[in-house]
């Protein structure tokens, strides 16, 4: 699931050990941990009530940590978009699920460990939602996931089961790109990522699917979390093709097996 | 090779005897080397295997003993409860594993049996000869030709044609019902036209509410079908053809052709959703690069060039709808399809 950035620890033939590269990693590390817990300190005792507050500490943060990409304005660059106008939604998805900070230019930025406080999220989120109208971070009265399944699993079929199979396992796209498993994603990111269109995914705005249909297709993912497959081990759900191809191989294999058995000679 | 003689007959082979006769044998034919000389298995020689390989025999039947016991505990341990398909998941994961247990333990035993204890020389069993004896074709020439007599078949010439005029008939109804189990309209106008016409409201898929300009944003798609369809007797007939993926791009990104110019409306395009090349429905749409891929064979669609096919197997664009706004706001099509959706048939001509 999310390929974690693993630093490259190059052997340096001779001139000097591997301890002291990893030494360097580990105070480098406790250096930036420690940079962020004063950051979270600051941040929550600056944290009042006023929003203006929470946004400027948002741009604080993005100027620190997202304006190499997304530029000092947030007004876009040659490798990353503009992002006025995208919302809190937008934001909360995207840095909520680790995807950004991008680790690494590539087809897409995929998951990873979350790399901002829920605080420094909403900080985040609160500034770029002052810079453009944009979708706002759900409300709680959708997420709860005990709307009608039936009805979400039927606007699921429809609407992306194409993409991301018909049991949420997610499935390839072209060139790199892939549609993620949306197995046990929170409510808000799933919310969130419908109204924004994340990536390469498309936009489904309010006016195609109403709050209360996402409502529903969250109640259908969360139903396919808690209940499993009654027919036994699904495989993961990998789609027709691959469990085709599972079958062609183990069951196939072992009649062939036992096939070469019963006709073998007792020794 | 020794005659045959009854069907039952089982005869230890031998190697097989030159022929005595006059027959000229190419050298290089290939000879029947019969079967390995017999090689005596360890159980043959050794009582102690023998023992062994009988124990083990006797483990396995326990193994299926055992088995079957676990399918009936596992049967009661884990009941189904109404409405937790975790319930039945492992109510039938169990109750197979002991069932599979069963049946292999004494399928397996068995083979080891006959494979390890029982007779081990290799046999023959000689085929029937599929002629009859002269004294059985001889009885059934008679059988018939006292029929015959009896009957006068040849004979009575009115009885015998009129018997075979009425078998003739018989089939006849059966023909000219099943014949109007094929499609009453001619299917290849069916494969050319759509439910779209003219002023025909673009809804969404499933529940058929109308879709206005204003609600397909930036980036967005839709899954369109026409308006009444869901009113319609063959609605899912209908709606294998009529099926519709519209979305919204920047218009600059738009290249349309010469006379398509006006087929967009903002940026907002629709095209068919069934692929060119066999009929899938093509719907994953990359809102960033613009091209939709078919997901049975990884045809790809440049939507900013008219839907053309950039990779794969299919090999005409999809058929795009052309779209306008109605008086109130809601997006309409201009016309049918200017072509016949969907794979290539025998007589397409484009």
């Amino acid at each position: 699931m999310a390929s974690t950035p693993s630093p490259r620890r190059t052997k340096r033939s001779g001139r000097r050990s591997p301890a002291v590269s990893a030494a360097l990693l580990i105070i480098g590390l406790l250096a930036t941990g420690g940079t962020y817990a004063l950051f979270t300190a600051s941040a929550s005792a600056e944290t009042t009530t006023q929003v203006k507050d929470l946004a400027s500490e948002g741009q604080k943060l993005f100027a620190a940590n997202c304006a190499s990409c997304h530029g000092l304005a947030a007004q876009g660059t040659a490798v990353a978009p503009t992002l006025i106008g995208v919302g809190a939604a937008a934001v909360d998805f995207q840095v909520g699920t680790g995807r950004m900070p991008a680790a690494a230019t590539g087809p897409q930025a995929e998951q990873k460990p979350v790399q901002f406080t829920d605080e420094q999220t909403k900080a985040l989120a609160t500034y770029i939602a002052t810079l453009g109208p944009g979708p706002a971070i759900p409300d709680s009265i959708y997420l709860t996931g005990d709307a009608d399944v039936s009805k979400g699993a039927e606007l699921f079929r429809v609407n992306c089961a194409m993409c991301h199979n018909v049991a949420g396992a997610g499935g390839a796209l072209t060139e790199g790109k892939f549609a993620p498993s949306l197995h046990d994603v929170k409510a808000s990111h799933i919310y969130e990522a419908m109204v924004s269109g994340p990536q390469n995914m498309p936009v489904f705005n309010d006016l195609n699917l109403t709050p209360e249909d996402k409502a529903d297709i969250i109640s259908y993912l969360h139903y396919l979390d808690k209940n499993p497959s009654p027919g036994g081990v699904d495989l993961d759900g990998i789609g027709p093709v691959s469990e085709g191809l599972f079958v062609w191989i183990f069951a196939l294999g072992s009649i062939v097996a036992i096939t070469v058995w019963l006709t073998a000679k007792s020794n | 090779m020794a005659e045959a003689t009854t069907g039952s007959s089982v005869e230890r082979h031998e190697p097989p005897v030159p022929s005595a006769g006059t027959a000229v044998v190419a050298s290089d034919k290939l000879e029947n080397p019969g079967f390995e000389p017999f090689r005596p298995r360890v159980s043959d020689l050794s009582p102690i295997k023998e023992r062994q390989n009988e124990r083990r025999v006797g483990w396995m039947f326990l193994a299926s003993i055992a088995g079957s016991v676990l399918a009936i505990a596992a049967y009661i341990v884990f009941p189904i409860h109404h409405g937790d398909p975790g319930s039945v998941r492992l109510n039938t994961l169990f109750l197979g594993l002991g069932i599979t247990l069963g049946l292999f333990g004494l399928g397996f035993g068995a083979v080891h049996w006959s494979k390890s204890l029982m007779e081990g020389h290799d046999l023959v069993e000689m085929r029937h000869g599929t002629r009859g004896s002269e004294e059985t074709r001889a009885k059934a020439v008679e059988v018939f030709t006292l029929g015959n007599k009896e009957s006068g078949f040849t004979r009575r010439k009115l009885i015998r044609n009129t018997l075979i005029g009425a078998l003739v008939a018989i089939p006849l109804p059966a023909i000219v019902l099943f014949r109007d189990l094929a499609p009453a309209a001619d299917p290849v106008d069916q494969l050319k036209h759509t439910l779209w016409k003219k002023n025909t409201r673009l809804t969404r898929d499933p529940e058929g509410t109308p879709i206005k300009a204003s609600d397909v944003t930036l980036g967005s798609v839709f899954h369109v079908i026409p308006d009444g369809l869901n009113d319609e007797e063959d609605h899912i007939e209908q709606k294998a053809k009529a099926a519709v993926l519209l979305m919204r791009l920047d218009p600059k990104d738009l290249h349309p052709s010469k006379g398509r110019e006006d087929w967009a409306y903002n940026g907002i395009v629709a095209y068919s959703k069934i692929c060119t090349h066999v009929g899938c429905p093509v719907a994953l749409y990359e809102q960033q690069t613009h091209h939709l891929l078919c997901p049975c064979h990884q045809s790809q669609f440049d939507i900013t060039h008219e839907a053309e096919v950039i990779f794969g197997p299919a090999k005409r664009p999809l058929p795009q709808l052309p779209i306008a706004v109605d008086s109130e706001g809601y997006l309409v099509a201009q016309s049918d399809f200017h072509e016949p959706v969907g794979p290539s048939f025998w007589e397409r001509q484009l």
